[in-house]
């Protein structure tokens, strides 16, 4: 694409109206009208993009981390420099992880694309905001990235003090990538609130909004509550670096353990902004791959909030050894474990949804279920944790990371890649292979447990996190391990490569794109299916009829056509009042 | 279970081209009163998360605050009340202009909007102007965060000519403001450019108010000294009024504030607080403060101390040195990163608010459209709120 075939600017600003053969993709051309694009769907699928790429160089780095673990005494990094970077290797697959992929994945990337065609809005309140939040993460991205070309990172991803005020390694350039992400996250949030609230067509309550969408709205809550405590939190890093203001800082009277209790009360609830939207992609692929009305929906719907809200009042279960008093640790503890109720709740209506539902083994529900077993696990060894007497044994050890792997990896990877195969015949209209799909869902489950059921084993026998050597006992389930990641690395490669073929990437090779999508292949009764794939750029040719988003009473698989189809509408065309808020400028109107 | 056709004038065919789509209206709203109220939605929350990102700095100051309350009292003192109660009265002010300005735009009165907003922007200016002079004089002084601390209590005053002009590097970029806009103005006026020159007409006003606030914090800071300090190298024909001041002032030494300034500041403290909290391991601050005084004391040849934490029980008072970069130094530290981070915020401030004037003059707004004069409106009042909370925690409370 040359600079010369570039639309003139007119054509950027004002992408016109487009003929209904015109989607979002295909209505401005030239590489400004994506760079410059208002529009949520391109800026979703720039994040799709974005985080990816970043997820990539993470992985690298923890397969790094993996090969070097294959020995006792390490096996990639030698000499004398050798600890310190295994320890820059695994802060910075830490951070970028955290902060790069897992919090915009399913947020940004896909929260994007879909919160306003799923709420039959035709883009989000503020698409400036949107775009500007979009380029907040590649500027912070890009701290990142010179944080690791300046002279690395060496702290974990969590920056505790007093060693990150003291290190010689880049952490005011990695705090303020932080910072700067935060920002990002913060707009995103606010802008889906907003969405949510005001964009609503008539006829959208909020008990006819997909599950997806009520909990991408408690993820926004958090977002927009807990991150502003993160940022003032770096903020004040920075300036115990730069300037010593001694808060945090024991040599100046500062209180390392005040700069742990900031930094989990957001990144606590930030855990909860990996996971909850996933919980949301599973309650809609759940549902419309067994044909079966969501079992529980209020309760799925109200569990996301409550978690989102319990979420605040946990984060001293980070610190239990830090040395609370044990009245505070045991009323961390107990609030802990109420956490565990919504989180049950929803992975039994997902059960009771399944229940005598028709299942179709597609690759989605491939994933969703896989995410079911996964999510369970990590769910409940992290009671294990939240238990004192046994978090005294287990806290910093391979325990807590295969924990947290099975909640990140197992939870929110997996749901993040069932969803974008489930909506990437929507993002793109091409449908993929499904036998290449299954293939890297069953080896990226297999994979993944290969890789960290055995460090549940090593953390409970002892083993502590972040060390680069272990003894000469635990080899084997390293080793095991370490298979397991490369397994899993080969798993997710053949996701990209099934889903890059299906849009023609290796069309050049011989190897023939996937069949055009059609608007509903996979009998979804939410909106975003009632617009053609790709969506056109204002997402709905005409107003979306507004139903009831489970509601699978009226869709029928059309064999000769390859796609769903409504039949003879049952549904009845009484609409449901819905209140509008009376402007408080309305009788200034005319 | 019931559908509807979303009615016809919602979202059909022709989006964003009808004929009762006025030019304000972003296009994918449906209505001037969704695009309001989102954006009022919007501000709200945006607010939310300021107060929240200060929240995490009114943390600190409790925490500290509760860990070591006779810094508090002692570093207190530094403060001039009078400049703050001054800048809290011009936001006060601001506050009420601001209002009048989301009021005017309301009622489509242009030149009003114009004049409310270039008001708002002027006292935001003399609040900065003030706020040059306190942090240059504390700078000065010597009065900074832990890490670069300098206050010498036999010398609060030291020479101008020792340190750094900080009130000129602080004013350099305001003077630039000021010389830009005044050649805006004069361009204008040549030119004969009737809108620019009604932009830069109120913003010349506007830059010189930041000097009108550097006079007023001169004049009052200078009143303070010679009420509060002892400062011989201001004035050489002071010299026997200074001396006199001083012998007022020891004459009055059970009376805290001016003998911390003037005279080394040795306050009390109650041991039986720092004991307590001493008790709690996280509570590391306390542990090596107690472990300070323990040295301090044994040096004063008053020992009574034994081992970690169970000491002190025959001490009812010590005295402590607040003027050190781990005590005073902690409490300056929240001093400029909470005041500091509040005067960035007016700075933004400013910022919309010219962006606002602008509009104002273009006379963008009207009855049906004032979203953004409301929004603004909105975070300088919260802006305003932060300085009210400020003001009595950091200046009055003793």
């Amino acid at each position: 694409m040359s600079a010369g075939s570039l639309p003139s600017g007119s054509q950027v600003k004002d992408p016109g109206y487009p003929t209904p053969s015109e989607n979002y993709l295909t209505n401005s051309k030239g590489i400004l009208s994506w760079i410059f694009t208002l529009d949520h769907k391109r800026i979703g699928v720039m994040y799709l993009v974005g985080v990816t790429l970043a997820f990539g160089v993470a992985g690298l780095l923890a397969l790094l981390i993996r090969l070097h673990l294959f020995q006792p005494d390490g096996m990639v990094f030698q000499g004398e420099e050798a600890n310190n970077w295994y320890n820059q290797v695994f802060t910075l697959h830490g951070a970028i992880m955290v902060f790069l992929f897992i919090i915009p994945s399913v947020p940004a990337a896909l929260g994007n694309f879909l919160v306003p065609v799923m709420l039959g809005a035709k883009d989000v309140a503020f698409p400036r905001l949107n775009l500007c939040s979009f380029y907040l993460w590649v500027f912070g991205a890009l701290f990142f990235v010179s944080a690791l070309c300046a002279s690395g990172l060496d702290t974990g991803w969590t920056f505790y003090t007093p060693y990150s005020t003291t290190t010689d390694s880049s952490v005011i350039l990695a705090t303020s990538g932080a910072f700067i992400l935060g920002f990002s996250s913060i707009f995103t949030g606010l802008n889906f609130i907003v969405t949510i609230n005001t964009m609503r067509p008539p006829g959208m309550t909020w008990f006819r909004m997909p599950l997806f969408l009520w909990a991408t709205y408690a993820t926004s809550i958090i977002q927009v509550l807990a991150t502003p405590v993160l940022g003032i939190t770096l903020l004040l890093l920075i300036a115990e670096r730069t300037m010593h203001i001694g808060i945090f800082d024991p040599e100046y009277n500062g209180d390392p353990v005040t700069f742990q209790h900031f930094f989990w009360f957001y990144s606590h609830p930030a855990v909860y902004i990996m996971i909850l939207p996933a919980f949301g992609i599973i309650s809609d692929l759940i549902s419309v791959h067994s044909h079966k009305r969501i079992f529980g929906y209020r309760f799925i719907a109200y569990s996301s909030i409550a978690i989102a809200l319990l979420g605040f009042l946990v984060w001293g279960h980070h610190m239990f050894t830090a040395g609370m008093s044990s009245l505070t640790t045991i009323i961390f503890s107990a609030l802990t474990f109420t956490v565990s109720v919504p989180s049950a709740i929803k992975v039994f209506n997902w059960l009771a949804t399944m229940y005598k539902g028709s299942i179709s083994l597609t690759t989605p529900m491939c994933y969703a279920l896989s995410f079911i077993f996964l999510f369970t696990i990590g769910g409940l060894t992290g009671l294990h944790l939240g238990t004192l007497a046994t978090d005294m044994h287990l806290h910093d050890t391979y325990f807590v990371v295969a924990h947290f792997h099975y909640v990140m990896v197992g939870g929110t990877l997996v749901a993040f890649l069932g969803g974008v195969f489930h909506w990437w015949p929507k993002m793109f209209g091409k449908m993929y292979s499904e036998a290449g799909g299954r293939l890297s869902a069953f080896l990226v489950f297999a994979g993944f447990n290969l890789t960290f059921l055995p460090q549940f084993i090593l953390g409970s026998r002892g083993m502590p996190r972040r060390y680069a050597t272990y003894d000469p006992e635990f080899a084997g389930l390293h080793q095991m391990s370490t298979y397991g990641s490369m397994l899993l690395g080969f798993g997710l490669l053949v996701a990209l490569f099934v889903l890059l073929r299906s849009v023609g990437a290796f069309s050049r090779f011989g190897l023939a794109c996937g069949k055009k999508a059609p608007a509903n292949p996979w009998g979804g009764a939410t909106l975003e299916w009632q617009c053609t794939s790709p969506p056109p750029f204002y997402n709905f040719e005409r107003a979306p009829a507004v139903g009831d988003p489970y509601d699978f009473s009226d869709l029928e698989w059309e064999a000769d056509e390859e796609r769903y189809v409504t039949v003879e509408p049952k549904r009845e065309v009484i609409p449901e009042e819905q209140p509008k808020p009376a402007p408080a400028h309305a009788e200034d109107s005319n | 279970m019931s559908t509807i056709e979303a009615s016809p004038e919602v979202g059909h065919d022709e989006h964003g081209h009808d004929h009762d789509h006025p030019p304000f209206l972003a296009h994918h709203f449906d209505t001037p009163e969704q695009q309001f109220d989102s954006g009022k939605l919007g501000i709200w929350l945006f607010l939310v998360t300021e107060v929240l990102f200060f929240s995490g700095m009114f943390c600190a100051y409790a925490i500290f605050r509760a860990l070591r309350p006779e810094v508090f009292e002692g570093c207190s003192q530094f403060l001039n009340t009078k400049l703050g109660a001054i800048n809290t009265g011009v936001l006060l002010f601001s506050s009420l202009t601001m209002a009048w300005a989301v009021r005017c735009s309301q009622l489509e009165q242009h030149k009003g909007l114009v004049g409310t907003l270039a008001a708002t922007l002027s006292c935001a200016m003399i609040f900065l102007g003030v706020k040059a002079i306190e942090y240059s004089h504390k700078f000065g002084m010597g009065l900074l965060p832990a890490g670069l601390f300098a206050y010498d209590p036999s010398n609060p005053h030291p020479d101008p000519a020792g340190h750094p002009p900080y009130l000129a590097y602080i004013c350099a970029p305001f003077a630039l403001a000021l010389a830009g806009v005044l050649v805006w103005l004069v361009v204008s006026a040549v030119t004969g450019n009737k809108f620019q020159f009604a932009i830069a007409k109120p913003l010349s006003v506007v830059c010189v108010c930041f000097f009108v606030g550097v006079g007023l914090g001169t004049f009052l800071e200078s009143g303070e000294e010679s009420a509060d300090h002892v400062d011989v190298h201001a004035d050489p024909n002071g010299l026997a009024t200074a001396s006199v001041m001083l012998e007022a002032e020891e004459s009055a030494a059970a009376d805290a504030a001016p003998a911390i300034a003037a005279s080394g500041a040795m306050i009390p403290v109650d041991e039986s607080v720092l004991e307590i909290l001493a008790t709690d391991p996280t509570n590391v601050g306390v542990v090596s403060g107690l472990n300070a005084l323990e040295q301090q004391t044994a040096a004063a040849g008053t020992s009574t101390v034994t081992g970690d934490g169970a000491i002190l029980g025959a001490i009812t008072t010590t005295e402590i040195d607040v003027m050190t970069p781990t005590t005073a130094g902690v409490f300056f530290s929240i001093y400029y990163c909470m005041t500091g981070i509040h005067a960035i915020h007016i700075l933004a401030g400013i910022g919309v608010l010219v962006w606002l004037l602008v509009r104002a003059v273009r006379q963008d707004f009207n009855r049906q459209y004032f979203g953004p004069v409301d929004y603004v409106g909105l975070y300088w009042h919260l802006v305003d709120l932060i300085w009210i909370y400020l003001f009595p925690l950091l200046y009055l409370i003793r």
